[in-house]
């Protein structure tokens, strides 16, 4: 058997053997009373260095090399870098956690995440291949000739990337604070080592190869603790098969709960405090002043009765941080009535799909759900930074079966996701409600330390009821381990496995906005002469600043870029996906009408995520923006119209200019070639 | 240039209709995962499962079955042999 393995495969079964092992080590270390912080760090440290070695093993001065790995990876392992490649940070720490908390709609992630791939396989990836150049931007100039579309292909894939790879720097500095505890901007700069280590001397070919390596480590953990927890729960060590008989028993415990009186009586008292807030807003700024000076009046009564000075400095307290002017104080009420009005929501089952009173209201959902569902499909057919992977493999017939290895090593995640949010919920509804205050287990109290779990006993009682407590997305996963009384070490690999998703992404991402720039940019719009060093030195030096901006963007932690990492998917499908299958499948389409179509649904893409998410500009003093959502989209799946309103300006503006001459002899080459690759 | 119309014209055939299956159990059963959740399958709500796992393996197999369609194809025309 091992005879027949090829030099890669021994390499790197190797390679899982030795983290198998150092796996091993640490939990014996462990044992003999290694403290977690330097378990922490020994992950860290190990798993950047592992990824240092690959990174510089594989450095290269060849322009094929650096910038589609030589188009020498075979299938299998394209697939696995892919896999890395693509799931982020997000897919790794939060969609576990979406999916507690949303239950069945949280569900469209997987099916738009995954579909996407059976658009690539189809529509793109063997013609890509087949085409035999290095970029995205190379393939739309190609085919529809001139520098203009080349120009709006590279800005769409900077704006598309270039957030997203600030999100996955913000990820790196957030595990690295939690689990190794050093301070968060030291975390992203460790985050912007482990980036340059993969991909600065190697480009492509480094980043392909630490990310197969990526792989097997997120996978591993991300597998482990959900394995461990659902043999101890089932005893069966395959939480997707076994799943749904605990979805079941946690449908039972949801008909138990969701109507004691207790539960009921909590939702009201949510209700209560949300309309306490909608009041106050109401009657702003007033009831400001009011509130200030109810304050300053029990404060002058407990000094003018010998009351204890500790009631006296509360207060005080209290009244400093009250909300400096009626602005602040309306975003911090409004904020406390969203919280308040989404504890005081009935509770959803679980399995429930599409729940609502009306089969209106019911129909609501399902569009959204399926809109987004399309969103996410067509955007992640459509990011460069997952299609520029179908340019390494050696063959068209090995980028059609990487596709096949990438979606099976997707998969693997993906299924795993949902399994892992209902077992936690199993967890929290046998464990957490209905509990006294006092006897929750530990991990509930070490994570609300950090603000992750958040826990008010509103009526008083000393238990816990579902609707007092509050999780943050990210725990379910990073707290699965201790859930399920792991030894640290588990965690440590969780949060080794988090690094690994969140450092392949940004790499992957990073080296697409550095092609753009040099390859695209520089060599073919301004420098077509230049020398193939200089091209790579150009390259290098444009990835070494675009990293270290991405990374001085992450450390001032931007709230709201994070959220517009959602929006990525809809800019990267509007703008490249029409244009690119159009271009591949007819024949007709020409420049005019890819270039009109591809701004056409950019800018529709982009007004309807803005008019819909934002009120107006505060910085030039525009507001009064925002409108109502078309058919009630939501602005995440906003793409929806970019992508249609994209083949519509196509479709039009092609048939109203002259067909392309070149179109024909350009389409034969890359739908059929005779010749081997 | 009849092979390579021929040959396109059936490579495209493969791929509508792989789309249509694609269409039909991501659009056309997610609709219906309400009414399909009455079922049970494996302990799963059928809806919940189809949207879990079940949509997931099909989309595997729609690649599974244009890369085999495609293979014959390609040696039937003699197409990026290697």
């Amino acid at each position: 058997m091992a005879g027949k393995l090829t030099r890669l495969q021994r390499y790197y079964l190797y390679y899982t053997g030795t983290f198998l092992a150092f796996i091993v080590l640490l939990a014996w270390l462990e044992h003999l009373g290694m403290s977690p912080r330097w378990i922490g760090y020994a992950f860290l440290f190990f798993t950047i260095s592992m990824y240092a070695v690959i990174g510089i093993a594989s450095r290269t001065t060849d322009v094929s090399e650096y910038y589609v790995a030589g188009r020498r990876v075979p299938a299998l392992f394209n697939g696995m870098a892919t896999g890395a490649d693509w799931m982020s940070a997000a897919s790794f720490i939060g969609l576990a956690g979406t999916l507690y908390l949303s239950g069945f709609q949280g569900l469209a992630y997987v099916i738009g995440w995954t579909g996407g791939f059976v658009l690539v396989a189809l529509l793109l990836a063997p013609y890509l291949r087949r085409f035999d150049q290095y970029t995205i931007p190379d393939f739309l100039g190609a085919r529809y000739g001139g520098r203009a579309i080349r120009l709006v292909a590279v800005g769409a894939a900077i704006l598309a990337s270039f957030v997203y790879v600030v999100a996955q720097i913000y990820g790196v500095g957030v595990i690295t604070s939690r689990f190794v505890s050093l301070q968060f901007e030291i975390g992203v700069f460790v985050g912007l080592a482990g980036i340059l280590v993969c991909s600065f001397l190697g480009g492509m070919r480094a980043v392909t190869w630490t990310q197969v390596a990526q792989y097997l480590i997120l996978i591993v953990a991300y597998l482990t603790p959900v394995a461990i927890l659902s043999y101890n729960v089932t005893g069966n060590p395959l939480p997707q098969l076994v799943y749904g008989e605990v979805l079941e028993r946690v449908a039972r415990l949801e008909d138990k709960l969701f109507n004691m009186p207790d539960e009921i009586h909590v939702r009201q008292l949510y209700q209560e405090q949300a309309d306490l807030y909608a009041r106050k807003i109401m009657q702003l700024p007033r009831s400001l002043t009011l509130e200030r000076e109810q304050i300053s009046q029990r404060i002058n009564e407990l000094k003018a009765s010998d009351s204890q000075m500790k009631d006296i400095v509360m207060l005080e307290r209290q009244r400093r941080e009250l909300p400096h002017d009626p602005d602040q104080a309306r975003i911090r009420w409004e904020n406390a009535m969203f919280a308040a009005v989404d504890r005081a929501k009935a509770p959803i089952h679980h399995a429930e799909a599409f729940p609502g009173d009306t089969v209106e209201e019911q129909n609501v959902l399902r569009i959204n759900f399926l809109a987004l569902v399309f969103c996410l499909t067509i955007g992640t057919a459509a990011l460069p930074h997952v299609l520029i992977r179908y340019y390494t493999t050696p063959s068209v017939r090995q980028a059609r079966e990487s596709v096949f290895w990438s979606l099976l090593f997707i998969l693997l995640l993906y299924v795993t996701a949902p399994a892992y949010a209902v077992f936690a919920k199993y967890e929290v509804l046998t464990h957490l409600v209905d509990i006294p205050l006092a006897k929750l287990p530990s991990w509930v109290m070490a994570w609300s330390k950090v603000g992750l779990v958040n826990i008010e006993d509103i009526n008083g009682d000393g238990i816990l009821q579902l609707a007092e407590l509050s999780l943050n997305p990210d725990v379910i996963v990073l707290a699965t381990p201790e859930i399920a009384g792991m030894p640290y070490v588990i965690s440590g690999l969780v949060a080794a496995g988090g690094l690994a998703a969140a450092l392949s992404t940004a790499d992957g991402l990073l080296l697409t906005i550095t092609s753009a720039l040099s390859h695209d940019v520089y060599y073919r719009i301004m420098r077509p002469g230049a020398s193939t060093q200089l091209r790579l030195v150009i390259s290098k030096s444009l990835l070494l600043v675009v990293a270290v901006l991405a990374a001085m963007v992450a450390a001032e932690k931007p709230g709201t870029i994070l959220s517009m990492v959602a929006w990525a998917f809809s800019i990267a499908g509007s703008a490249f996906f029409p244009a690119l299958v159009l271009g591949i499948f007819w024949e007709r389409a020409t420049r005019a009408g890819a270039l009109a179509g591809m701004l056409v649904g950019l800018s529709l893409s982009i007004y309807y995520i803005l008019r819909v998410e934002f009120d107006g500009i505060p910085l030039l003093g525009i507001s009064g923006l925002q409108m109502a959502p078309w058919f009630q989209v939501q602005s995440t799946s906003g793409g929806v119209f970019g992508v249609f309103a994209g083949f519509a300006t196509i479709i039009i503006v092609s048939l109203l200019t002259k067909p392309d001459p070149e179109a024909a002899a350009f389409l034969r080459t890359i739908r059929f070639r005779r010749e081997g690759p | 240039m009849a092979q390579c119309d021929l040959y396109w014209r059936r490579t495209r055939r493969i791929t509508l209709f792989l789309l249509m299956i694609w269409i039909g159990a991501t659009f056309g059963l997610i609709w219906f995962a309400r009414e399909l959740n009455e079922f049970t399958l494996f302990g799963f709500p059928l809806g919940f499962y189809g949207a879990a796992q079940g949509v997931l393996l099909v989309y595997l197999g729609i690649i599974w079955l244009y890369n085999r369609w495609m293979r014959k194809l390609d040696a039937e025309f003699g197409v990026d042999s290697e």
